[in-house]
């Protein structure tokens, strides 16, 4: 018990994905303009790798470790979440319209954001039993959802300060983020 | 050739388009491991570009996605079993990085934006230029990151198995230049290339990657 407590708690603040491993940096900058927009991010990532996390990780012990495949798991992984994203487009395209007006063009990016993959990877190279991979996968895709709905707060703010014109926009953010990773890194 | 410049500068993956940012701020932490990386994505980028625009008569616009990932992730599959059996060290240093650069954007976006529309020719030359463009912008990095956060630079060392001697240098004595330990952490990895995208649109002169 002790042990799913202490991978909730390092996932979502110390070994964030975001700031310590540069998991979904391109949404991370990208979909921050606007609160709105962050939260909707961040909730269609948290579907899609508890999803894919546990599908992955079925794939995987059952299917390529038996018959000593694991070098396919790149490949496989891609596809399963490929495949996933655009069947969970559809099924909530009929069945749960007013969320998937709300994710909206974000379910279809997340195929390729690294987040997903490095989490399902990330998963399989740490050694993680079910349960484990269970909370990680939740923990530290809520860990993503918190720092990009915090950054977009921080970057709602900035639009109005004074900002020298070579560093509007992307840089500003990056140097933001840099100050941002100091303080949830256990580091200080 | 001026397809080539086009994608250091005009089009650098990294400081205009800022695509492929995982590999960039998580890998730069040397310079070994940057070149090599960039190495990695251009042989990537190169292939899929060729196989993309040979193969784009046969593929229909419903499944060019799928398709274009697949044979990334091929791709990327047989960089990693050769690195694993021929760089074992440097296949552990890489860890997940390696299997992420199927989701670079890089190499999806070149496939889709270029090589789906173009020929053998053009996009081998765009691939080129922009794998050129994407490392040299890592090394860049590696250089500032490794020089000031550690105070070495390292050319060769886990790929030493291949040449037969190592290439480290220490370039300042502790007692003269302290390390700046943070910029080997993640968040010198964003200060840095927020830095360097500022400075590169002001050399540039005005500022076109401004989020509207």
């Amino acid at each position: 018990m002790m042990n799913l407590i202490n991978i909730f708690i390092t996932a979502i603040l110390t070994e964030n994905i975001v700031l310590t491993k540069f998991l979904g940096i391109c949404p991370f900058i990208g979909t921050s303009k606007s609160r709105k927009s962050a939260l909707s991010m961040g909730l269609s990532v948290m579907l899609v790798v508890t999803l894919s996390s546990i599908i992955t990780y079925l794939l995987y012990h059952n299917l390529l470790v038996p018959t000593k495949t694991e070098y396919l798991k790149t490949i496989l992984f891609i596809l399963v979440i490929a495949s996933l994203v655009q069947l969970l487009e559809i099924i909530l395209k009929k069945y749960l319209k007013s969320v998937h007006d709300m994710l909206g063009i974000y379910l279809p990016l997340i195929t390729t954001n690294c987040a997903v993959l490095g989490i399902v990877l990330l998963n399989i190279t740490n050694d993680y039993s079910f349960v484990e991979m269970l909370v990680y996968s939740i923990s530290s895709s809520l860990g993503f959802t918190l720092v990009i709905y915090l950054f977009s707060s921080i970057r709602e703010k900035l639009e109005n300060s004074f900002v020298p014109n070579s560093f509007k926009g992307y840089p500003i953010a990056l140097i933001t983020a840099a100050i941002m990773t100091l303080l949830f890194s256990r580091y200080i | 050739m001026k397809t080539i410049i086009n994608g250091i500068i005009k089009e650098n993956p990294v400081l205009v388009l800022l695509l492929g940012l995982c590999s960039t701020l998580a890998i730069t932490t040397n310079f070994e491991n940057a070149y090599i990386m960039g190495l990695c994505v251009t042989i990537v980028l190169v292939f899929s570009n060729i196989i993309t625009s040979l193969i784009k008569k046969f593929v229909t616009k419903n499944v060019e996605v799928p398709v274009y990932i697949l044979i990334i992730s091929t791709l990327v599959t047989i960089i990693e079993i050769l690195l694993q059996n021929y760089v074992p060290a440097i296949y552990e240093v890489m860890g997940i990085y390696l299997p992420l650069i199927v989701v670079n954007c890089i190499v999806l976006g070149r496939a889709l934006s270029v090589a789906s529309k173009t020929n053998v020719r053009t996009s081998f030359k765009d691939a080129l230029g922009i794998g050129i463009g994407y490392t040299l912008v890592l090394m860049i990095i590696a250089l500032f990151r490794e020089i000031f956060g550690n105070n070495t630079l390292t050319i060769i060392n886990s790929t030493s198995n291949l040449f037969g001697f190592k290439l480290m240098y220490k370039i300042f004595d502790n007692s003269i230049l302290f390390p700046m330990e943070f910029l080997v952490k993640p968040a010198g990895a964003f200060l840095t290339l927020g830095i360097l995208i500022g400075i590169f649109n002001s050399i540039k002169g005005g500022n076109n990657d401004e989020p509207n």
